[in-house]
């Protein structure tokens, strides 16, 4: 017994010298770039879809991708701000842009490595979070809704974002679990600005989500497609490039956007982190993701909305034809994006959502 | 009563198996849904090997478990014979030391190795990445080092400290002394310290959780960031593969043990 | 001379420990003191704790539940395993630690898919015409997902224990004229209280602090201290106020060990009296 336990042991650290000496002998000449994006944000190959990354490494065999994902803006700027990380690629949001630029979170890109900037449309350039298109290379866009199940919620209570405080569904429904998104709800349904400063309105749109919280079953980002695909929520609000991806697997759950009361309209951009590394070699991963016809395939399995006009030729025409994917330039206009709050209204905004979901 | 206590204790074992019928039964499910079973197949375990990053992250978390308990089982086993030779005062505040990581809360001591590591690393040396593999395998280091200690301590009160003389008469220098008569006598502790980090550190989610940063990751904690997505059902086809594993591992050592304790019997059986 | 050398040996061990679990505490508690916009010292983060009181309260409450259902289900499991032959020990023993070897993350998903509305309890119950039942997301989820992650914890250490006891003493017992019920509650009980405080602690101390289970099996309303502390670290980007939790949550383990400790110790020394 004990001899074999002292030749598992020698066993043992045999293998993990040979393992980290192989892992330093490797070719010098690689580089790996750390890319961190949303969950469910790139085509990995399942279904038939192209795998966007193994794509890339093989048409660029000297970059490694580590790829790992975050789930709401908030958890992505936390992750960048607290520090002791190394990421090469990030996908934020319009306002989480705005912030990280503010705070020197990202730094500026150099296109003459991204030529296919010249892809993108003009509507997505010169926007207010970038407006000298320095820092940002538009990824997808979409509209913010709300997602529900045909089967079990009335067409009548389909009315706007009060559908989502019914007490009718008490425990069906599903809460964004990050600050400004839920606030943003809060806000349209209040008739604030979405982009208001004024505390005393975030703390009423903080009381009127602490009111929605006992009809809340979960405060979900991610989880959100299991749960509705399964049927174990039947209403929530999330990203419409997100709901095609639902229908496709539950082809009863239908998407509502509330005009009357505003809704979000987003543009996720690719920005590179002061953090980085491995600058040159993430710009030609963004590059490589504005390529129209990567784009095209990609996108055309998330969902999402494309920011080039040339990737559509590479879609489904049906999905590139989408109205929920493209709404029409009336319903767009009932839409606002978010801009960036200075750094105390995000922290109370931050605090105030903390205080919602622990009270 | 027996016959309460029997049942008793197979309902017991049912409760703690049944969760993890579930996941097997799921890895062999067409369907991505833990809940019904929609039909046969053998597809995710394809899908397991196909895939790289799962495999490499498995190779991670082994990678660094077994440099982690390695590096505490001679480390904690040598603090253990200094320890042991202390006086008793001292002997008991080193012992209090040890016992900080083991009562502290495995997020309390995560939290506290991370903002540590940040601090030092990005306030003081300005290093952008200060969460690396190194900083992880210190973490694991530390919360191994009282399991191992903790293992060897007895072994070193029991022995009887005339042995070790008795080598140092006879000529042995003392590491040899130590080589040859204290290891053979606290081998067994040893053993144990060291599987019991091995398997602390493999399993270790929530100190892994805070204290790694973006470039070197295990597995438990990337399947918290794969449980909040769709869950892949390769996943359950790698929990059933490792379920397997160990459950053979734990047999065969449990076998060895067996045959060890008849041989022992059967020599005690003899020298009567 | 010996001794000078157990120093020298020790010393390497003594500058890592304090490197590493007694510099970060310090490291946390400056964190805690600290503004999170102005990193100035500041009293904000206390200030704030008062609001966390009913969550730690309640994350209290559930651990106390769960370590008393692991120490009522566990001892008669321990019990049963201490008595039978030592190759059967052995088996029942590994079976016992083996669930603790997989993935507690996966185990905790697997009663997720059993709990869940739409779940497998659920779906069953559905055949014979009940439900569906509300399952999941209540305090009693959370509860169950404790017991089941942390009930090897309570049985490992009374197994131990219990094992030890000299029969002798039982049996001396009898001849004195105690009846089982006797024997039980003034011999063996006794005598297995080191691997009961043993076991409650160690299912305490990792539920008290739990974030998982409370986030997979818990609602909107079963919030604990790990979800919060979590939250603010990963979430919130309040790392200080997350400090300052941590903190409270490390002085609330020490203080009720420490009670543990000191109860048992007094136990003890009635046995030996």
């Amino acid at each position: 017994m004990k001899r074999a336990l002292t030749l598992i042991v020698a066993a043992a650290l045999l293998v993990s010298c040979a393992a980290v000496l192989s892992g330093c002998g490797s070719d010098t000449e690689q580089v790996t770039i750390n890319v961190l994006n949303w969950g469910q944000y790139i085509s990995e190959g399942d279904d038939d879809s192209l795998d966007v990354i193994a794509a890339f490494e093989e048409k660029y065999p000297n970059i490694k991708v580590n790829y790992s994902t975050y789930d709401s803006n908030e958890v992505l700027y936390t992750k960048l701000a607290a520090g002791g990380v190394t990421v090469d690629v990030i996908i934020p949001s319009d306002y989480m842009i705005g912030r990280m630029i503010a705070e020197g979170l990202v730094q500026e890109l150099n296109f003459d490595n991204i030529p296919n900037y010249k892809y993108i449309d003009d509507s997505f350039k010169n926007t207010d979070y970038d407006p000298e298109n320095k820092y940002s290379v538009p990824y997808t866009w979409g509209t913010v809704g709300i997602i529900y199940n045909s089967k079990y919620v009335s067409e009548e209570d389909v009315t706007g974002w009060e559908l989502l405080w019914n007490q009718k569904y008490a425990d069906k429904i599903l809460m964004f679990d990050n600050s400004r998104d839920a606030f943003g709800i809060a806000e349209y349904m209040l008739g604030y600005s979405a982009n208001t400063t004024d505390p005393a309105e975030l703390q009423a749109c903080a009381d009127k989500l602490a009111e929605q919280k006992p009809v809340v079953q979960q405060y979900v980002m991610d989880q959100i497609f299991d749960a509705m695909e399964n049927e174990e929520a039947w209403i929530a609000p999330y990203y419409a490039g997100d709901f095609l991806t639902m229908q496709e697997v539950n082809p009863d759950l239908a998407f509502y956007m509330p005009e009357h009361q505003g809704f979000n309209l987003f543009i996720d951009a690719m920005c590179i982190p002061t953090c980085a590394k491995e600058k040159e070699a993430a710009e030609t991963f963004i590059n490589f993701l504005c390529d129209p016809e990567i784009c095209g395939q990609n996108l055309d399995f998330l969902g999402y909305s494309a920011t080039e006009a040339a990737a559509k030729e590479y879609m489904d025409p049906e999905m590139a034809s989408s109205e929920i994917a493209y709404p029409s330039k009336e319903t767009l206009a009932a839409g606002t994006t978010f801009s960036y709050l200075p750094e105390d209204t995000s922290r109370l905004m931050e605090k105030l959502f903390m205080e919602v979901r622990n009270g | 009563m027996k016959k309460f206590n029997r049942v008793f204790t197979v309902l017991i074992f049912i409760f703690l198996y049944v969760p993890m019928a579930v996941l097997i039964v799921a890895s062999f499910d067409t369907g991505k849904s833990l809940a019904g079973f929609e039909g046969f197949t053998m597809q995710q375990y394809v899908r397991l090997f196909k895939d790289r990053t799962l495999l490499k992250l498995l190779g991670n978390s082994i990678l660094l478990s077994v440099l982690a308990s390695s590096i505490a089982t001679v480390f904690g086993t040598v603090a253990a014979v200094g320890i042991n030779g202390l006086n008793h005062r001292m002997r008991k505040t080193v012992m209090t030391l040890t016992n900080i990581p083991m009562t502290n809360p495995d997020i309390v001591t995560g939290v506290s190795l991370s903002l540590l590591f940040i601090f030092i690393g990005t306030k003081m040396l300005g290093i952008r990445n200060s969460l690396t593999f190194w900083t992880l395998l210190i973490a694991h280091v530390t919360f191994n080092l009282p399991y191992v200690i903790l293992n060897v301590m007895p072994k070193l009160k029991q022995m009887d400290p005339s042995l070790k003389d008795a080598a140092l008469d006879l000529g042995c220098t003392p590491l040899q002394a130590f080589c040859k008569v204290t290891l053979p006598e606290i081998m067994p502790g040893v053993a144990s310290g060291a599987i019991m980090a091995f398997t602390m550190s493999l399993d270790d989610f929530v100190i892994s959780y805070f204290v790694s940063g973006t470039g070197f990751v295990t597995l438990p904690v990337q399947i918290y960031t794969y449980v909040k997505k769709p869950l892949q059902p390769k996943v359950y086809a790698m929990f059933t593969l490792l379920f397997l594993l160990i459950l053979v591992l734990m047999i065969v050592m449990n076998l060895l043990q067996a045959r060890g304790m008849k041989k022992r019997s059967a020599a005690h059986a003899a020298s009567k | 001379m010996k001794k000078t050398k157990s120093v020298l040996l020790t010393t390497p061990y003594i500058l890592w420990m304090v490197a590493f679990t007694l510099i970060p505490l310090g490291v946390v508690a400056y964190y805690a003191l600290t503004d999170p916009a102005t990193g100035e010292f500041s009293l904000t983060n206390i200030r704030e704790l008062g609001m966390y009181l009913p969550v730690l309260g309640s994350s209290i409450w559930y651990s106390l539940v769960s370590s008393a259902i692991c120490l009522l289900l566990g001892y008669p499991v321990a019990y049963y395993i201490a008595h039978r032959s030592p190759l059967v020990q052995k088996f029942l023993y590994m079976l016992v630690m083996l669930p603790m070897c997989m993935s507690f993350l996966l185990r905790t998903l697997a009663w997720v898919g059993l709990l869940q509305d739409t779940g497998i309890i659920n779906r069953l119950l559905g055949l014979i015409g009940i439900g569906p039942v509300t399952l999941i997301r209540t305090p009693g989820a959370v509860i169950l997902g404790m017991v089941y992650n942390y009930l090897p914890y309570m049985v490992l250490p009374l197994y131990s224990t219990i094992v030890k006891i000299d029969h002798r003493l039982v049996e001396a017992a009898q001849d004195l004229g105690c009846n089982s019920r006797k024997v039980f509650s003034k011999v063996i009980l006794p005598l297995s209280m080191p691997g009961i405080l043993s076991g409650v602690t160690m299912v305490f101390v990792p539920a008290v602090s739990t974030f998982y289970i409370s986030q997979k099996l818990g609602g909107t309303d079963t919030v604990m201290i790990g979800d919060v502390i979590e939250r603010q670290f990963k979430q919130g980007s309040n790392p200080n106020l997350g400090a300052a939790l941590s903190l409270v949550l490390m002085i609330l383990v020490f203080v009720c060990t420490g009670i543990m400790n000191r109860f048992g110790g007094d136990e003890e020394g009635g046995v030996i009296a």
